[in-house]
């Protein structure tokens, strides 16, 4: 077809209009569903890396030294006792983009477990943080241990936990997402709290904490 | 090519003009998403939702598009397509959507897309063009399901998913970027051997 300004003009046009109403409509359609699933996705994510509970609170913004706010989750057992929180936690030294992570502590400040919300690794390596500290082979699990009891850095860095073979960074960075966690949890619960004062480890952190938040 | 039977212009795309193993084209994709037999199907699929549709819209606009602007046109109809799959598969498949990651917003550029829709869609009409898309959108799928399932078995010892042997045996360079290109490399020599020997 022979080109002149006005058909180039009015195609295009014409072409971009429809273009835009097809997305427009399914961006609609979508909308919805691509909020409940990251929603489903949340939930389910607490579930599983909390005990069975009976209530959850609503989400409580908690700063971080890193700057950024995370999301608590508290949960109550039977007769409100409290059983512990869920923490939405991200890291951004991530081998690729952000490694957010939901991770559950019980009230003593324990791992229960921690789920894989949000990761850009390398497929086979980086990716293996799914799994691989919770699995109890070697020192490769975080489970049941204690961000203030246990060393919670790769061995290379002195820690206690294996690094997934040739992932260090991601296991650096999901080693940092934790402690974020945990830092955001031992503020903002009172029994945590109540314990640490008597733990030197503890005033310790809290006073890093402080200080680092000063420097911002 | 008008003269050619309706079964021929599907099989060409699966096998004759594969576009992985014989064109070579939409190599990014091809290396970097086939890490498992999943991955690479998935994204075939995506793929060939895309060549289907623009196909199919560009052989019935072909007539209305004038030649200066027939790329751009091309290219939105094109980046249309992508976007409708983008949307749907986060809103029903967020966890493949997820570990496809970059590479699903990618098909815009991907040569394949573009090249059916000028080298084909834009000269034949809508039948063709639609068996033209969907044949080497399945090849393209047949391609990156091989390759994923080799580097999966070499590099994990799995097989969509499914363990075969012991991880710890893998070729880890298998699952990286080398060791797409190795496989590929060896795929193609294979495929040509294969085709040379049915002539």
């Amino acid at each position: 077809m022979q080109s002149n300004f006005k058909n180039m003009v009015l195609s295009l046009s014409l072409i971009a209009v429809f273009a835009g109403l097809t997305l427009a409509s399914v961006y609609t359609l979508t909308k919805e569903p691509i909020a409940l699933s990251k929603q489903a996705k949340q939930q389910n994510a607490i579930r599983e890396v909390l005990p069975a509970f009976k209530r959850l609170d609503e989400a409580e913004k908690v700063k971080v030294a890193t700057g950024d706010s995370l999301e608590m989750y508290k949960a109550y057992g039977n007769n409100d006792t409290f059983l512990g929180a869920a923490v939405e936690t991200v890291s951004h030294n991530g081998y690729s983009g952000d490694i957010k992570l939901m991770v559950g502590f019980d009230v003593k400040g324990n791992i229960i477990n921690y789920s894989v919300l949000e990761q850009m690794e390398t497929p086979g390596l980086g990716t293996k943080i799914v799994d691989w500290f919770r699995t109890e082979t070697r020192n490769q699990s975080i489970i049941g241990k204690n961000p203030v009891k246990n060393n919670l850095t790769v061995s290379k860095d002195g820690g206690e936990i294996d690094a997934i073979t040739a992932a260090t960074i991601s296991s650096r960075a999901f080693l940092e997402a934790v402690q974020n966690a945990y830092d955001a949890y031992a503020e903002n619960s009172d029994m945590l709290k109540r314990d640490g004062e008597s733990g030197a480890t503890e005033t310790n952190d809290n006073k890093n904490d402080s200080i680092q938040i000063k420097q911002e | 090519m008008n003269q050619q039977s309706n079964l021929k212009i599907f099989l060409n795309g699966i096998l004759k003009e594969n576009p992985t193993f014989v064109l070579v084209l939409g190599m990014c994709p091809t290396l970097a998403t086939t890490s498992s037999a999943i991955n690479g199907m998935s994204m075939g699929l995506a793929t060939t939702f895309v060549l289907f549709g623009s196909n199919v819209v560009i052989s019935l606009l072909k007539n209305l598009i004038p030649d200066k602007v027939r790329i751009p046109a091309f290219i939105v109809v094109i980046a249309t397509f992508v976007t409708v799959v983008e949307l749907v598969m986060q809103a029903y498949v967020p966890t493949l959507f997820e570990s496809l990651g970059i590479f699903i917003p990618l098909i815009v550029v991907n040569c394949i897309v573009l090249g059916r829709a000028e080298a084909f869609a834009s000269k034949n009409s809508v039948g063709k063009s639609a068996l033209d898309g969907l044949g080497m959108g399945l090849g393209f799928t047949f391609a990156l399901t091989l390759l994923g399932t080799v580097r999966e078995l070499l590099g994990t010892g799995k097989a969509f998913g499914f363990t075969i042997y012991n991880e710890q045996y893998g070729m880890l360079l298998f699952v990286l970027a080398p060791g797409a290109f190795i496989a590929l490399g060896y795929l193609i020599a294979l495929m040509n051997k294969l085709q040379k020997a049915k002539k």
